[in-house]
């Protein structure tokens, strides 16, 4: 199965956003969107085009526009916010708190350049908090889609699901390998590949890098049973448990603090239900800082490297 | 008297470093900072009363706050140039291991910096804090901030000015680079910013204007002027027009270079528009 799996070539999951989101448009005439001052950063020019009257420039007032957001959704409305990761959550956390998931409106939050990839920008604007901040939000849906393809589905799919939903993505061009004609379904987890050895459970732009090094295990020998967990929360703890119970150890990948991110939430289900070594590839307690996406990832423990040593040690400790 | 020839080489020679720091990492946002050069270097040249071996408490001298952070090109050159740090590292700007960050920071200790900016909106609360503790300290120097245009459209810009003007921060002389542009265009497009003197008059504050600050001797005067006006029970706020761009033709006057670094051929270009009057720092680094 792995050697199916082929980068078609690189694309940014904001541009799969950007993409379902104009699709949206067509189809779903009480989709809205909002945005503060980062049309081109979100890529929402073409729903704005088609849809005009559809779109609301807010200017640069994040807490604003998640207010705004609420309202819009309270008449009906299906609103999606557009912004960075970190002023889509961080900068306006009461806001979404209160208005939005408190008072159960069906807002979607749309963030692009999470987490180290977006570069050069630094640590002002890197969050890796962002999963943990949202996943803990009562009634919350989280998702974290791995390429462009993925990003697309699940940004149509979203409008579909009532209730309030974190959309995550990312700035850089990345592999887009997972299939154009997809259907997205929130919560349910993606197996990428069979294996017996060890359970990779990898979000994000770090499950290429999954591949990456699941392949270079399988050239070692060791067989990886290899899952996309887009969705965050609520938490495919099915799919999870039969995989951790057949190959007993397992591995999570994301790019995000280690504190409060998958690792954790599937500690919980191990720690619960099927106690099991589990090793954790994210950022260890740090900020991130100005570079290039791929380098900064080496640097912060998120190589393929650091997963193909997190495995052996996870195979090591059964 | 202000030495204006010599600000107007500093001026040339920082404008070059923007370029060149930005097309080398390819990033960063060099259409602010060319804007904003004649006021920083007006400031940290001529004004401002600071100690380049750098104390975090900034005790007994003047300081300043960038809260429109994605300007560090500008900010950084200007430090450099003023003895915070050597002008060779302006090489490393934005590469992996710099203490010149994308955004100013505190966690590289890079000399200059006291506290982090880049999402915008938090720069002027900052300031006002020092600025209470210089009260507090019985140090009579000032405080300086720099913010946006579109900036101001956070709330949190607006709370920060009805305290200041409620508290009497009368030793704040916060600047506002009026150069009605922001990402997406021009600030009236995207939300429009009013009648700006009116509005930051009637939270109490003391309001004034430049109607060019690209001239360098204007903003000496009037920077000067608002000094003569602290201590007077009101936050002062300075109204500056400039254009964003400013000293490159073809980044002059548009939104379209606020975070978008020139390639080779336009490197050339700025730089040929731009006289090299202190020495152009060498790529790469070699710290
Ligand atoms: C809280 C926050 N929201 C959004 C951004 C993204 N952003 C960076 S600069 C900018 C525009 C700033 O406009 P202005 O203050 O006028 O600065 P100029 O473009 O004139 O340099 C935006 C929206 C940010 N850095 N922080
Ligand atoms: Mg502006």
């Amino acid at each position: 199965m792995l050697d199916k799996i082929i980068d078609t070539g690189k694309k940014s999951t904001r541009d799969g956003f950007g993409a379902g989101l104009a699709a949206l448009g067509k189809t779903h005439p009480e989709v809205v969107a909002l945005c503060a001052d980062l049309i081109g950063s979100l890529k929402m020019q073409d729903f704005i085009d088609a849809h005009p009257e559809r779109f609301f420039q807010v200017g640069i007032a994040e807490a604003n526009m998640m207010g705004i957001a609420a309202g819009l959704a309270t008449a009906g409305k299906i609103p999606f916010t557009g912004t960075f990761a970190n002023f889509s959550t961080g900068r306006v956390y009461d806001q979404i708190r209160q208005s939005i998931a408190y008072s159960h409106k069906n807002v979607k939050v749309c963030a692009s350049h999470a987490g180290l990839t977006l570069g050069e920008d630094g640590a002002t604007h890197q969050i890796l908090e962002d999963m943990g901040m949202m996943k803990m939000l009562p009634g919350f849906t989280v998702i974290n889609p791995c390429d462009y393809n993925q990003t697309k589905a699940a940004t149509i799919a979203i409008a579909d699901h009532h209730g309030p939903v974190y959309l995550r993505f990312g700035r850089p061009g990345w592999p887009n390998f997972t299939a154009a004609d997809q259907k997205f379904e929130i919560g349910k987890a993606l197996l990428l590949n069979e294996g017996t050895d060890v359970s990779i459970f990898a979000t994000g732009h770090m499950v290429w890098r999954a591949v990456e090094a699941a392949k270079q295990l399988a050239d070692e020998g060791i067989s990886v049973e290899l899952i996309n967990i887009h969705t965050i929360k609520p938490l495919d703890e099915e799919a999870i448990l039969a995989s951790v119970s057949k190959t007993k150890c397992a591995v999570s990948a994301e790019e995000h603090q280690r504190n409060g991110g998958l690792g954790d939430s599937i500690a919980q289900v191990l720690t619960q239900h099927l106690p099991s070594p589990l090793e954790y590839v994210a950022v260890n307690d740090s900020f991130g800082e100005s570079g290039k996406a791929t380098a900064l990832l080496d640097k912060y423990g998120l190589g393929v490297s650091d997963i193909i040593a997190a495995a052996k040690k996870a195979i090591s400790r059964k | 008297m202000a030495d204006i020839q010599k600000l107007k080489r500093v001026a040339s020679q920082v404008r070059r470093d923007i370029i060149r720091q930005t097309h080398y990492c390819a990033s960063g946002h060099p259409g602010g900072s060319l804007g904003c050069t004649d006021f920083f270097t007006a400031l940290y040249f001529e004004i401002m009363d600071h100690d380049p071996t750098f104390n975090m408490d900034a005790k007994n001298e003047d300081v300043f706050f960038l809260s429109n952070g994605h300007i560090s090109p500008v900010w950084y050159s200007i430090l450099a140039h003023s003895g915070y740090f050597p002008v060779e590292e302006l090489a490393t700007f934005r590469n992996i291991d710099s203490r010149l960050q994308g955004h100013p920071a505190t966690h590289e200790g890079l000399p200059g910096v006291r506290v982090a900016s880049g999402s915008l909106g938090q720069g002027p609360s900052v300031a006002i804090g020092v600025a209470l503790a210089k009260k507090l300290n019985n140090d009579d120097k000032l405080v300086y901030a720099l913010v946006g245009d579109g900036e101001l459209q956070e709330g949190q810009i607006w709370e920060a000015a009805m305290f200041a003007a409620h508290h009497k921060v009368d030793n704040l002389i916060l600047t506002v680079d009026w150069n009605g542009q922001q990402i997406d265009g021009p600030n009236d497009e995207v939300i429009t910013l009013g009648d700006l003197p009116a509005k930051w008059k009637s939270f109490g504050w003391e309001v004034m204007h430049l109607d060019n600050g690209n001239d360098i001797e204007a903003v000496v005067n009037v920077l000067n002027a608002a000094k003569a006006k602290t201590g007077n029970g009101k936050p002062i706020v300075l109204l500056m027009k400039t254009e964003m761009g400013y000293g490159v033709d073809f980044m002059q006057g548009t939104h379209k270079w606020h975070g978008k670094a020139p390639n080779a051929e336009q490197t050339e270009n700025a730089l040929s528009q731009l006289e090299e009057t202190l020495g152009d720092y060498p790529y790469p680094y070699q710290g």
